[in-house]
């Protein structure tokens, strides 16, 4: 059947097809679709971990127990995961295992813009980047059955562009594969020194096989253009972009079965060829390969290694074709930074944090990342998942080092304290911090679009489970009581009352805030009949209202106005308001 | 350049409904045997930031995005983004623009301006460019959410595909108990341009 689907809803149905029993992941753009699809199949058992790292350590003991397996994440997600990620690839498969690495050139949403292809090299397993939709199913489906039939995990390579773009896809039946049996073998799964070392010798010959294996697949094909003298060899969605711009005036080696890269394949396309490129995004990976075979070629020299490639950008550099003068405005229009939502709980913690002197927030990755924006400038740090917690004690410390007096707050959310910010709080109760650390808990994993998390007593499936209570977890990592202060947003005084005792408590205290994300739909509902409307005659233009940064409160023709399709009735603005000027009307449902 | 793949680039603010808008586009256009491809950006960029979707359809499509001046339609779902996203026009293409402000932080902190005399600016660089009351349309119909559906209307004119059937597919992608006001919705915004 002909449909139409996103490289990720293809990932998802070509696992199925290929009888995928067992998938975990960890939401991270541009990769949580995958699991989300895979979830709406009864067939496969499909979780969200707490991290990428159990993710994959779940789908590693499913794929050694006999089941196909598959873990996704983002590229910085193949980071935590890294632990099992390389030693599977000693331990190798039973279950055929599929690890997808949704990378992000151009960081449309992460921190940064690593090549993910590198840990395939670094980690020696075989690696698939496919360049549509088609290819995300057809190249999942074959993922498996490389995975077996070499005994080693394999890496699907995805990025932004191939994850979120929609393509025509043939989808196919799905192959009902039993669990394989499972054989006691520690000399292959338990990967003790003297196991290990002999397991290292295996991997080096299975990367033997695999290359001969690549020499020959159809995933690496060549299409030879008649008296064109230029070459291009490209992988992932550089290969479109070259199709594009070079439609025929060029001949192709795609390179889809990416790691090991076919040699002699590529030796013979390049002595048929007189002008040979190298079509990627990022980092020059198979250029690094190619030149290091003695072949000589162009690629990063010429094309960028920041952001992600165009069609006009591969056309410049090859041909020099110049792109058509743009129209542009005289006046650059100003930007438009994504922002907090109106109603979001996390401005009602940011706000007083907003106003208080000596204090240092570091920051993590999620929704709360947006309060280092104006007008709140709460954050001074993103590092990566964890850190807001970790980073906080180091910071804290050396400012007492340096003889400052002021305090850190660490700041993560619900689905972060989960993830990896537990252990940053124990290492804060064990060694003394005087650090505070916020938990901003809106019940969701809201930035990749409200995943559940353990926090939100509910599994992947929808099904009912148990909520993880948060303050009673941080009572168990050693916080006192009297230190953990669980406030509601939405009251601005409650949240500076605990702001300001967190500041003077002397060891390290906690803050949790309650609130559901505003954009929950059974919140939505909840509060639809709830909107805030300012009376123009009490109104005196201050601008207080302002600072919160709410983007239904604009100031338009000399008046403050409240859109009234984009507010939620939180009430911050009627806090506030130093006139009485804004009042809130309905009722929540 | 492929010259008989045609592109479309929607763009507007996070939320305002481009990516359904896209989606009923690719659907419809996949049902007349188009080969389509369409890209989009989720995530952070979403939370009411600029976004932007690529939809290319023709005999046979490569690249899912749009390089800049390639764009045969740009739709801009707000006056301003159609300023920031103008370079991608084509020599010849078609710029249609809802008449709706949304005011970015920096204007409503102050610190920039919201520039003055849009339609002025894109009418001198964009010869032809069709200002629509889209918000106003919706309002109209009692849904301000259905902006999208009529911007889409607006673009199935533009691009003479409305007299193609896109009942199914509208019924396919909407909510079923919104589906009669988003294509009431589509079809005022086939009609607020000349046919």
């Amino acid at each position: 059947m002909k449909v139409i689907l996103t490289g990720n809803e293809a990932v998802a149905r070509g696992a199925w097809e290929a009888g995928c029993h067992v998938a975990a992941a960890y939401p991270g753009t541009p990769s949580t679709e995958i699991l989300e699809n895979l979830g709406r199949f009864p067939e496969v058992y499909c979780e969200w971990s707490p991290n990428e790292k159990v993710a994959l350590e779940v789908a590693s003991g499913a794929s050694i127990a006999g089941a196909r397996a598959l873990s996704a994440m983002k590229h910085v997600g193949l980071n935590v995961a890294a632990d099992p990620f390389f030693t599977m690839s000693y331990i190798g498969v039973n279950g055929g295992l599929v690890i997808v690495s949704a990378d992000d050139p151009g960081l449309s949403s992460s921190q940064n813009e690593q090549d993910n292809r590198w840990y395939a090299l670094h980690a020696k397993v075989p690696m698939l980047e496919p360049s549509d939709s088609q290819e995300c199913l057809d190249f999942t489906r074959a993922a498996f059955d490389i995975s077996e039939r070499f005994d080693t995990p394999v890496l699907l390579r995805l990025t932004t562009r191939i994850c979120h773009s929609k393509s025509v896809v043939e989808t196919g039946e799905r192959i009902e594969p039993p669990v394989r049996e499972y054989v006691r073998n520690p000399a292959k799964n338990a990967m003790l020194p003297a196991f290990a070392r002999q397991k290292h010798c295996m991997v080096e010959k299975r990367l033997e096989d695999l290359r001969e294996f690549g020499e020959s697949s159809p995933f690496n094909s060549v299409l030879l253009a008649k008296g064109a003298e230029i070459g291009v060899i490209a992988s992932g969605v550089g290969y479109q972009y070259a199709r594009e711009a070079l439609e025929y005036g060029a001949s192709f080696l795609k390179i889809g079965f990416s790691w090991p890269l076919p040699r002699r394949l590529i030796r013979e396309f390049a002595s048929k060829v007189k002008a040979l490129w190298i079509v990627e995004e990022n980092d020059p990976f198979l250029e690094t390969e190619i030149r290091a075979m003695g072949i000589s070629c162009f690629g990063k020299d010429v094309l960028p290694v920041v952001d992600e490639l165009t069609p006009a950008i591969v056309a410049q550099a090859v041909l020099g074709i110049k792109p058509a003068p743009a129209r542009e405005s005289e006046v650059p229009p100003p930007n438009r930074p994504p922002l907090l939502c109106p109603g979001c709980p996390h401005r009602g913690l940011f706000f007083p944090l907003s106003r208080k002197k000596d204090v240092i927030v570091t920051g993590d990755i999620g929704c709360y990342g947006l309060g280092s924006m104006p007008p709140l400038n709460v954050g001074e740090t993103t590092i990566c998942m964890g850190a807001g917690f970790s980073a906080a004690i180091g910071f804290q410390k050396a400012g007492e080092k340096a003889g400052r007096n002021r305090k850190v707050f660490g700041i993560l959310g619900d689905s972060t304290f989960f993830h990896s910010g537990i252990t940053g709080l124990i290492d804060a109760v064990v060694n003394k911090s005087r650090g505070v650390f916020v938990i901003m808990d809106n019940r969701i994993t809201a930035m990749t679009g409200q995943q559940e998390n353990p926090g939100s007593g509910r599994t992947l499936s929808g099904e009912e489970t148990v909520a993880l209570d948060i303050p009673k977890i941080c009572e168990a990592c050693g916080v006192k009581s009297e230190n953990i202060h669980v406030v509601d947003p939405y009251d601005l005084k409650a949240a500076g009352e605990a702001v300001d005792r967190a500041w003077e408590a002397e060891g390290p205290s906690v803050i949790v805030t309650t609130r559901p994300c505003a954009l929950l739909k059974d919140v939505q509902k909840e509060r639809a009949g709830l909107k805030c409307s300012v009376d123009e005659e009490r109104c005196v233009l201050c601008g207080a209202c302002l600072k919160l940064g709410c983007p239904a409160i604009t100031k338009r023709d000399g008046r403050i106005v409240i859109d009234q399709a984009a507010c939620n009735g939180c009430g911050l603005c009627v806090q506030v308001c130093p006139k009485s000027a804004i009042g809130r009307k309905g009722e929540a449902r | 350049m492929n010259s008989k793949t045609i592109n479309v680039l929607l763009v507007g603010v996070g939320g305002q409904g481009t990516i359904l808008a896209s989606r009923v586009l690719t659907e419809g256009l996949l049902s007349f045997g188009y080969d389509v491809k369409m890209s989009e950006i989720h995530g952070m960029a979403q939370r009411g930031g600029s976004v932007s979707t690529h939809v290319r359809f023709g005999e046979k499509v490569h690249s899912p995005v749009i390089s800049r001046g390639e764009a045969d339609v740009v739709v801009a779902f707000e006056k301003m983004e159609a300023l920031r996203w103008l370079p991608y026009l084509s020599a010849g293409g078609r710029l249609i623009v809802n008449n709706h402000e949304i005011f970015p932080m920096p204007v409503i902190l102050g610190q920039a301006e919201y520039p003055r005399e849009i339609e002025k600016t894109l009418s001198a660089a964009a010869p032809g460019i069709l200002l629509v009351e889209a918000a106003k349309t919706a309002e109209e119909l009692g849904n301000p959410k259905v902006m999208n559906m009529v911007l889409l209307g607006a673009v199935v004119r533009t691009l003479r595909l409305d007299c193609r059937d896109w009942g199914g597919t509208l019924r396919a992608c909407v909510p079923l108990p919104a589906a009669e006001v988003n294509e009431r919705a589509f079809a005022a915004g086939m009609n607020l341009l000349p046919g």
